[in-house]
Formats: C-alpha cells, sequence, structure tokens
C-alpha cells in the first residue's frame, strides 16, 4: 500500500535556508544540503526547497544550487519560487529536480501548466495554491499571500488538474502560522473533487494534526517547516506514532 | 562499469549520484557508437512515444539489441526505461523494444490518485529475488507513474506492487531487468538494488 509522505519544507533565499534552524549535528543550519541530507537521513519523504529570492539575478544561484541538492540527496524533491516559463524549469530538472511547484505565474497565467506538463510530464508539476477563507470562499492568493484574487480554491485546483498539473499543495493561509492543525475540511473537499494527489500544508502544531490531515482531511500527504526546523517534533517519532495508530508510513 | 544512457529523457545525473554514492563507476552514454558491452542502465521520465522516437532517431536500437541479445550483457530499465522495453503503452502509438512480452496499462479511477506517487511496497514473486535481494522484510521504492507493466508471463514477473490491484513493478528475463520505481531516489533501498545490479554476472 502506498503511504502518506511527510515532506519538511526548507526556505531558501540567496541559496541559504532562512528561517531558524534548530538541530543537533548539523554544522551549519543555513545550508540547505546539509540540512536536506539530514532530514533525509531521518526518514523525510521528500523535501520542498522554496526560494524566496527577490529579485531573477539571485535565482541564477539557484540551478547551481539544486545541483549541490541532488548530489547529496536520494530523496524526491520539489523546487519552486518565481518559476514563470519551460525555460525557468528545464535548468532546474536538468539539475536534478524531481518535482518544481508553481503557484502566482500559474494563477496570472494558467497556459503555464499546460506548457509545463506537456513538456515535462505531469508527474514532475506541482501546483500550489495559497488560499484563505474570505466572505466564506476559498479565495486564492498570489506573491507568497499578499494579493488576493478573483479565483476560488477548488475550481483553480480542478482546473490545475485538468491542465496536467501532476499534484496540489495546498497551503491554508488560515491555519499557517496557528500551530492547530490543518485545513481538514477543504482538503476533504479537495480529495473528493480531484484524482491527483494533495499536500497538505499551513498549521501543523502537534503529532495529532498530521493524523487528523491523513484521516479527516484525506491528504496524501502534509507537508510542515518550523515544527521540523526547531525539533519540535521529530521524523522519527512522528513516523513511529503514525504507525502505531495504523496510518501507513515508510519507517 | 555501468553505461547511462542519454537518449534525452531522464534524471541522468540522480541515477548516477546514486552509483557514485555506492562506489560504481558509471558513464553516460550520449551516442550508440560509443556503447561497450558492459552493463547498461536505460533511465526515462516522460512519455512513451517520446522515448521510443528518440531511441529512433538517434539511432540507439540498433545498438542496444546486439548488446542485449548478442553479448548478453545486464540491463536495467528504470520507469519509462522499463516500460519501454515491452511490446506496446497505452500512452502512445509507437512499438515498444519487445523485449519483454507484456504491454504497458493505464491506471484506471475507482477513487485512485494518479499519478501513483510516493513510497510503496515491492513484494518478491520468485524464490529467485536476484536484484530484490535485501536482509530488510518489507521493501519500500519511491514511484511516480500514470501507466504500469502488465507481463504476459508471469516467469518474468520478479516482483509485485499494491495500487488498486497488482501490478508488476519488477521483471526479469534473463539479463533484461525492469523496474517501475525510482531506486535513485529510493534511499537505503534504491542503493541496495543498484548494488545487486552491479553485482549480477555477466
Amino acid at each position: 500500500m502506498l503511504t502518506k509522505r511527510i515532506i519538511p519544507c526548507l526556505d531558501i533565499k540567496d541559496g541559504r535556508t532562512v528561517k531558524g534552524v534548530n538541530f543537533i549535528n548539523i554544522r551549519d543550519a543555513g545550508d540547505p544540503v546539509e540540512l536536506g541530507a539530514a532530514y533525509a537521513k531521518q526518514g523525510a519523504d521528500e523535501l520542498v526547497f522554496l526560494d524566496i529570492s527577490a529579485t531573477n539575478e539571485q535565482r541564477k544561484t539557484l540551478a547551481h544550487l539544486v545541483k549541490e541538492i541532488a548530489r547529496h540527496i536520494n530523496i524526491p524533491f520539489t523546487v519552486g519560487g518565481g518559476i514563470s516559463s519551460v525555460a525557468d524549469v528545464a535548468p532546474l530538472l536538468e539539475a536534478g529536480a524531481d518535482k518544481v511547484s508553481v503557484n502566482s505565474s500559474a494563477v496570472k497565467n494558467p497556459k503555464l501548466i499546460d506548457e509545463l506538463s506537456k513538456s515535462f510530464g505531469s508527474q514532475c508539476i506541482v501546483l500550489a495554491i495559497d488560499a484563505r477563507k474570505i466572505d466564506n470562499q476559498w479565495t486564492v492568493h498570489t506573491h507568497g499571500g499578499r494579493n488576493p484574487t478573483d479565483k476560488k480554491l477548488f475550481t483553480w485546483a480542478k482546473e490545475g488538474q485538468e491542465r496536467g498539473a501532476g499534484e496540489i499543495l495546498f497551503t491554508s493561509m488560515d491555519h499557517d502560522g496557528t500551530k492547530n492543525g490543518f485545513a481538514n475540511d477543504p482538503l476533504e473537499k479537495l480529495h473528493r473533487l480531484l484524482t491527483i494527489p494533495i499536500v497538505a500544508s499551513g498549521g501543523a502544531g502537534n503529532m495529532g494534526h498530521f493524523i487528523d490531515a491523513f484521516l479527516l482531511g484525506k491528504a496524501d500527504a502534509a507537508l510542515a517547516a518550523s515544527i521540523f526546523h526547531f525539533g519540535e517534533i521529530k521524523i522519527p517519532d512522528l513516523k513511529l506514532f503514525l504507525h502505531e495508530r495504523n496510518i501507513n508510513v515508510r519507517l | 562499469m555501468i553505461q547511462i544512457i542519454n537518449y534525452g529523457l531522464g534524471n541522468l545525473g540522480s541515477v548516477q549520484n546514486m552509483l557514485k554514492r555506492i562506489n560504481i563507476t558509471s558513464v553516460i552514454v550520449k551516442s550508440p557508437k560509443d556503447l561497450v558491452p558492459e552493463k547498461i542502465i536505460l533511465p526515462g521520465v516522460g512519455s512513451f512515444d517520446t522515448g521510443m522516437q528518440n531511441l529512433l532517431n538517434d539511432g540507439w536500437i540498433e545498438a542496444l539489441n546486439e548488446k542485449v541479445y548478442k553479448d548478453k550483457v545486464p540491463v536495467l530499465g528504470i520507469c519509462l526505461g522499463m516500460q519501454l522495453m515491452t511490446n506496446r503503452s497505452d500512452e502512445g502509438h509507437l512499438a515498444g523494444l519487445g523485449w519483454i512480452d507484456g504491454e504497458v496499462l493505464k491506471f484506471q479511477g475507482n477513487g485512485l490518485k494518479i499519478p501513483h506517487m510516493g513510497w510503496n511496497i515491492v513484494r518478491p514473486s520468485t524464490e529467485d529475488v536476484s536484484i530484490l535481494r535485501s536482509d530488510k522484510s518489507e521493501l519500500r521504492f519511491y514511484f511516480v507513474h500514470s501507466y504500469f507493466v502488465s507481463v504476459k508471463n508471469h516467469s518474468d514477473q520478479l516482483g509485485v506492487t499494491r495500487y488498486g490491484n497488482d501490478f508488476t513493478s519488477v521483471f526479469r528475463r534473463e539479463n533484461i531487468y525492469g523496474v517501475q520505481f525510482h531506486p535513485e531516489k529510493s534511499h537505503k533501498f534504491g542503493m541496495m538494488l543498484l548494488k545487486n545490479f552491479a553485482s549480477v554476472k555477466c
């Protein structure tokens, strides 16, 4: 049986991880390569590297970094941030990334999803969606959640699937950072609506929240950042906790 | 030494990195004329017809057939590389390499998420575990695919995986091996499998 995936997310700026990282046995907590390798060793099922560099110039270092990551990490990883064309993606996949995620640029130009999936295959195109509830409607936001759009979560996710996305990474901005658990209701609705895998993101605060995301939210994978970085939840403990509660995970 | 075929599809770097980690020398071969009678890995990420078309355009097929049938070189297909070794695919119109009697079918709905993406179990289906040899009781590998191989002869099947139904996740006929998952992304089990392939006798 296919296992539920646990995915740490690393924010990268100018080739370094940002946000504090609190890890034993790490010499350089800012080094994405070393940090990623440590997570892989602990049993992370995949990794996501999100480039939040401000300018395209700084972003050019990304392909080089991806190459380094691929040299040292032998689990799948996704790279995202600022990708807006086929030309942006080719060097990242060539450098060894397994998947790329698109967000704001796909909202602006939905055909991008068709172009990317046609060029590289659906399996490596992740549609990341940031949304929050406004007037009882899950409203898609872009640019790191700063700009509300006229797109709604469920129709946009469905459109993304039809255009060829291979996976949806849904971040609830209402839950992100709260540590009160994932957005299980919309996750479950996405699950009923779509036939591609769904990654839950935003809100992880304790190990029970992952159980809820898998059982209530029916998520295929769960992503978190700070609780892993600060060592509040250790991946081997989480995997064991899930296993003991009959969630199928890779131990 | 292992030769990794570069036919314009697939994550060659990841395969080479993984081999490096287990101290196995490899070389990426860009042209069929550079092939030597040594082990071969046929990787691949992409669509069936693009894969076959690239093999045809670049003149790989004759060279590969010679290595596989005449020199009996052990060859390992990974993901699309495995699928190309069969006769045909639901995904395309071109004929496959036809090294293994079988076809490639699309996963069918019934609540199944497609692609089949993530870590799943491979159960050896014969006593001769061959490249699945391990001291672990459960083998987990990383999969990403929407189509799967169905072999005609059960004797060619080396491992099965359940996703909806059981499908052939590993096959072998003599010197021809194929795996649907990505050993280069499968951490410890991936290293084990590639080590096993590297120690297969020519």
